[in-house]
């Protein structure tokens, strides 16, 4: 039942693979806004991570606790104070980087918290939102799956715009992986990618 | 019949057992009890392994009659009936539920309303002072004397809060889970303050006696009542009362004098009418006395991450949003130096009207909270 259940994330998740993939086994991670907990008990199970994950919304609690996994109810919004500088080998914000509005300040957070950082996020410059919006269309996707009155998304953005962010920000990119749907991207990510993830650390 | 009560999510009829210490106990303030008795109730089966069994802590005014009723009195619920049951958060069907009257209460177990066997007295004002670490080495005795090695869960509420997180500092090895619920890991000065002005109604009523009032055949009641209505308006919200209460008339007109004429003063007139009828004004100064002395962090210049060093337990601490007692904030102070220590920890904050009273009652949320959490204790003991 369990390894099932594992599996199913992997495929339903191609980014929680890619992020198991850069965390070794024992790492201490801190999931940012982790919904119902999917992710640490994927990671839980695959790498033996100690991890913690922060999140706002009742139901996502309880589905964190029958998981199994250690949640702390809070918003992210009001940063991090309850963490310690420098207490996670990696803090994670899987698609959740778009819905965050003090988004600055999160990642500085996140870096102040975290020895680095992994975000990933729906690419808004995927050929297919592009061709939305050419005909007229706020783009609606299996990673964009809102309309526009009902999105909690406020901070959308392409991969060009998050590396330039990263530069202004003295936020020095890692590595990085772009996906649409399982398959890795490596011709043309910013047109050709849905999903990407990165992994970053502070800049000098 | 008892399968009717099971399909109601009732315990059912249940009854109140005495048990017996003659280890003499040493108090935190050098004080000792030679002997002494504390009543509990039992929900529930022991399994073989004696992995099931949890204990409950109560508040202030709480004792050992958490669920179920009396064969002799069908009226008396326990005060945590909604939580504790068969199919009920706190599932009677999985878990062996001990409540227990702390020492120094009023409702059976040994207290300053009780004879001294040394005097044939009440022990009125010499009934030592006690603190929760106290509260928890008799607690562990009467564990010792079920036959408990190990809890699955210690579980309070506020001032009951206090005692499991106490727990998992004074007995790492005995407890496996700590529920802190609308607690907090010390009193504010703010706090205290109340408790002062409660305790100071209480001594400064002339039938208080210095605490031997029973020799005097009164009670104080005035000072107990004025404690209670006190306490009563610290438990609610601003908005809980101005929901039930408002500017709502008693006597639908206003009568230009000091008779009862909103509605929430008959509230809380009645409120402490009703405890000072039943409560022990000693006792009430004893609880208020271990909630101001409750600091964990007291010997580490208030650093809890040291004092939490030692716990092994994983915890659940909840709080209620309207909770001005002991708010969110408090609980975050609880969950800091877990985190600290890479304790298991999951934090709740309940969106709830009701105040610091939020804790006994029934959110959906919250209810959902616990149950969850207990699934997972009780896969864990095999239930």
């Amino acid at each position: 039942m369990m390894k099932n259940d594992t599996a199913r994330f992997a495929v339903e998740r191609p980014d929680f693979a890619a992020i198991a993939a850069w965390i070794p086994k024992g790492a201490t991670v801190l999931d940012l806004g982790c919904g119902d907990g999917s992710l640490l008990r994927y990671l839980k199970e695959t790498r033996g991570v100690q991890g913690y994950g922060v999140e706002i919304n009742d139901a996502d609690i309880v589905s964190c606790i029958a998981n199994g996994v250690n949640v702390i109810q809070n918003d992210l919004e009001s940063g991090l104070a309850d963490f310690e500088g420098n207490s996670f080998d990696y803090v994670m914000l899987s698609q959740t980087l778009q819905a965050t509005r003090h988004t600055e300040p999160l990642i500085q957070e996140m870096l102040r918290v975290g020895r680095e950082g992994i975000v990933s996020f729906p690419n808004f410059g995927h050929w297919k939102n592009r061709l939305n919006i050419l005909l007229g269309n706020i783009p609606v996707s299996r990673e964009l799956p809102y309309q526009w009155y009902d999105t909690p998304n406020v901070h959308l953005c392409t991969l060009d715009d998050f590396e330039t962010f990263c530069k202004d920000h003295r936020v020095a990119v890692l590595e990085r992986r772009v996906m649409t749907g399982k398959n890795e991207v490596q011709v043309l990510p910013n047109l050709l990618g849905s999903t990407a993830v990165y992994r970053f650390q502070r800049g000098i | 019949m008892g399968d009717n009560l099971s399909a109601t999510g009732s315990i059912g009829i249940v009854s109140a057992r005495r048990a017996q210490f003659d280890t003499p106990l040493v108090f935190r303030s050098g004080a000792v009890l030679p002997r002494y008795e504390l009543v509990y109730e039992t929900y529930g089966t022991l399994n073989a392994g004696k992995s099931n069994a949890i204990l409950i802590c109560h508040a202030l005014s709480g004792h050992h009659h958490v669920a179920g009723y009396y064969a002799d009195d069908l009226k008396n619920l326990g005060w945590w009936n909604n939580m504790v049951g068969p199919g009920k958060p706190i599932d009677t069907d999985k878990f062996f539920v001990i409540g227990l009257n702390n020492l120094g209460g009023c409702h059976g177990s040994t207290g300053p309303s009780s004879i001294n066997p040394e005097t044939g007295q009440p022990y009125g004002s010499s009934f030592p002072v006690i603190t929760v670490e106290d509260w928890v080495t008799s607690q562990a005795r009467l564990a010792d004397f079920l036959g408990i090695s190990q809890f699955a869960a210690v579980i309070g509420g506020s001032l009951g809060g206090m005692q499991a997180l106490q727990w998992s500092l004074s007995y790492p090895d005995r407890v496996r889970h700590v529920f802190a619920i609308a607690a907090a890991p010390h009193l504010t000065a703010q706090n205290i303050a109340f408790n002062d002005v409660a305790r100071n109604a209480i001594l400064t009523d002339p039938d208080f006696h210095g605490g031997d009032y029973y020799q005097h055949n009164v009670v104080p009641t005035r000072g107990l009542r004025l404690a209670r209505m006190l306490g009563h308006i610290t438990y609610l919200s601003d908005n809980a009362m101005a929901d039930k209460f408002g500017r709502d008339l008693h006597a639908g007109q206003l009568n230009y004098g000091y008779e009862i004429e909103f509605a929430i003063e008959s509230y809380l007139r009645y409120q402490g009418d009703k405890f000072a009828a039943y409560f022990d004004a000693n006792t009430y100064l004893l609880m208020t006395k271990a909630l101001d002395y409750f600091n964990p962090a007291h010997d580490s210049g208030g650093d809890l991450n040291p004092v939490f060093a030692r716990a092994k337990a994983s915890f659940l601490v909840v709080s209620f949003t309207t909770d001005w007692r002991f708010s969110p904030q408090r609980s975050r102070e609880i969950v800091r130096p877990l985190l600290h220590n890479r304790l298991n920890v999951n934090y709740a904050e309940i969106t709830s009207t009701h105040g610091h009273d939020s804790f006994l009652m029934q959110d959906p949320y919250y209810l959902d909270v616990m149950r969850t959490y207990l699934d997972r204790v009780a896969r864990e003991c095999g239930q």
